[in-house]
């Protein structure tokens, strides 16, 4: 407000208001208070993170340069060192196992956390920074000036809060992106449910079945285990309870039938899970949509006195072995916060004035990492990955593995050619989509 | 495949493991009249807090209270303007603790 030689009615409230005390939201907040800029970070929970759940790791590379050594004091339930990719049927599974010590010790690499400890240490990260952090405040609409953002509409009475750059970091729905019309009609194929129990069990419990010991946790991803449903399944360790979980795509669960909790009760009773989580007791159950489709589900970014980031400009990435979202919205937010900072104080946060927000993301991984794997969503949800791929492969390891004395042993190629023809894949089309695989991953 | 083992929890104690603060105020309002004529009904499978009834004269019952403010119910939705969505005033609704 100094920045303004001559007194003037238009002063906003703040700077900047940054809607949505995520990850995203946090970050924002964080650098713009560490530049100086007064901010408001608006949260409609209670706390931070009441309002939030997701699977369960968060990868703090991204971290490293905005709270250095988070992890002395980040509160964390596990660090991760073992993860493992399963291909189940509905009574086998094919476990890729992986484990690295080196992930349990400093800088790490991931861990698991409650989303309600996580969000509210990393938002009153930015209020130590000098950001205002508002709760109990669900933003109702924006405020604006012609084209032009200058505010939000909050439910509170007199709630009205004006500002120079209005950042969006409310989550999936964003309302107010869509309001700013940066997004077009949204189609529910580009979405996903994701449902999860978290179940109680004794830390001892945990660290004999999963073979880990102290704080050290694991991550399990599963393909295969949500019926006719395109979607997955994941399993992490928490420090005295299990995270049990499905991703569903919406327009065929909505077909399917089916209810969540019945494929999520399926995964739970399965011969390689229910030994896993037997005697827990659910402790919490949670539900939150995905933006899966990532890169092609991208909104504009910027608008006249606006910016989207975190979830909220699907910036989610959700490609199959990888579920990550909270560095993709703490690398987006962070950005945000640099680049509205900078208009600020050039005194132009037009949509040309705030370009320094795309800039940046292209610079980091954010959007490299999503043009590169943007075919990857789809990949992951197609009928090959999803219904063929588990089923030929628990199928060539149950013909491997099966002696069949008197018979001699069939040769390898010989298995794999009568999976694949069982299961209706053709050897054209696996060459072509493993093309394609590569081509993403690659 | 379900074993006697691990039963299942009735769909009640999962929903009680769950903070609500309920507002007084319905945040989602759904319009029946438009679920008469709705031929997929995607909302009942869907939602994953179960909110949503049909009735014996082809309508759907509705409440908010229990509701996870995921958004899954409007996505899915066949008629326009059958669901009324927005989430609850500030401090109200779903708190997740260990999420
Ligand atoms: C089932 C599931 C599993 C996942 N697993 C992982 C994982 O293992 N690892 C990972 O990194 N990511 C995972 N994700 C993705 C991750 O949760 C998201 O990408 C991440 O939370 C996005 O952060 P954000 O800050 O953009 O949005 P959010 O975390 O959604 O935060 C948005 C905030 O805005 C607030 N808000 C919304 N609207 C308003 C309003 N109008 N007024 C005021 N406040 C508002 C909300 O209350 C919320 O606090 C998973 C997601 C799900 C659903
Ligand atoms: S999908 Fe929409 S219109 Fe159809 S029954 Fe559900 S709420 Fe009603
Ligand atoms: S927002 Fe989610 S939990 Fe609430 S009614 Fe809609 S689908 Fe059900």
């Amino acid at each position: 407000m100094s920045n303004s030689d001559v007194p003037d009615v238009d002063v906003p409230d703040f700077d900047v208001v940054v809607v949505g005390a995520g990850p995203a939201g946090s970050a924002a907040a964080l650098e713009l208070a560490r530049a100086g800029r007064s901010v408001c970070l608006l949260e409609r929970g209670p706390y931070p993170g009441s309002k939030n759940m997701y699977g369960g790791v968060i990868y703090g590379r991204v971290l490293d340069s905005l709270i250095p050594n988070w992890w002395e004091e980040a509160p964390i339930q596990r660090w991760v060192t073992r993860r493992s990719t399963m291909l189940m049927t509905g009574n086998q599974a094919l476990t890729v196992d992986y484990r690295s010590n080196t992930w349990g010790e400093a800088p790490y690499n991931g861990a698991t956390a409650f989303r309600p400890d996580f969000d509210a240490w990393l938002a009153a990260k930015a209020e130590a920074a000098g950001a205002v952090l508002i709760c109990s405040t669900t933003a109702t609409g924006l405020l604006r000036d012609g084209q032009r953002v200058v505010g939000v509409r909050t439910d509170r009475p007199d709630g009205d809060l004006t500002a120079r750059v209005v950042i969006c970091c409310d989550g999936v729905n964003s309302f107010l992106a869509k309001e700013a019309g940066l997004y077009p009609p949204s189609d529910p194929a580009n979405y996903t449910l994701g449902v999860k129990e978290t179940i109680a069990l004794p830390r001892e419990v945990i660290d004999e079945r999963f073979a880990v010991r102290g704080n050290h946790g694991v991550d399990i991803e599963i393909l295969g285990c949500t019926g006719k449903v395109p979607g997955g399944g994941f399993l992490y360790t928490n420090a005295e309870s299990l995270a049990v979980g499905l991703v569903l795509s919406l327009p065929e669960l909505a077909k399917c039938g089916r209810r969540p909790e019945e494929i999520l009760a399926e995964l739970k009773s399965h011969p390689a899970i229910a030994p896993l989580i037997e005697g827990g007791e659910v402790k919490e159950y949670s539900a939150h949509m995905i933006p899966e489709a990532g890169y092609k589900m991208m909104p504009e970014l910027i608008g006249d006195g606006i910016l989207v980031a975190g979830d909220a400009a699907a910036m989610c990435l959700a490609a199959g072995i990888w579920l990550e979202g909270v560095n993709f919205a703490i690398g987006s937010g962070a950005a945000a916060g640099q680049a509205a900072a900078r208009a600020v104080q050039r005194r132009d946060t037009s949509t040309a004035g705030l370009g320094d927000y795309r800039r940046r993301l292209e610079a980091n991984f954010v959007m490299t990492d999503h043009r590169k794997l943007k075919d990857a969503p789809h990949l992951v949800m197609s009928d090959l990955a999803q219904q063929q791929l588990p089923r030929i492969a628990c199928g060539v390891m149950e013909q491997l593995f099966t002696v069949t004395n008197p018979e001699p042993k069939p040769g390898l190629r010989k298995i794999i050619r009568s999976q694949m023809k069982l299961n209706n894949l053709k050897l054209r089309d696996a060459i072509s989509q493993g093309v394609k695989a590569l081509r993403t991953y690659g | 495949m379900s074993t006697d083992a691990y039963p299942e929890i009735s769909f009640e104690s999962r929903m009680s493991s769950v903070e609500f603060r309920v507002s007084e105020q319905a945040h989602i309002t759904v319009d029946g009249k438009k679920c008469a004529d709705c031929s997929t009904r995607g909302c009942i499978t869907a939602c994953p807090a179960n909110l949503f009834v049909p009735t014996a004269d082809g309508g759907i019952l509705f409440n908010y209270e229990l509701c996870f403010e995921c958004g899954t119910c409007y996505m899915v939705c066949n008629e326009e303007g059958a669901i009324t969505w927005s989430y609850p005033e500030g401090g109200h609704g779903v708190v997740f603790h260990s999420s």
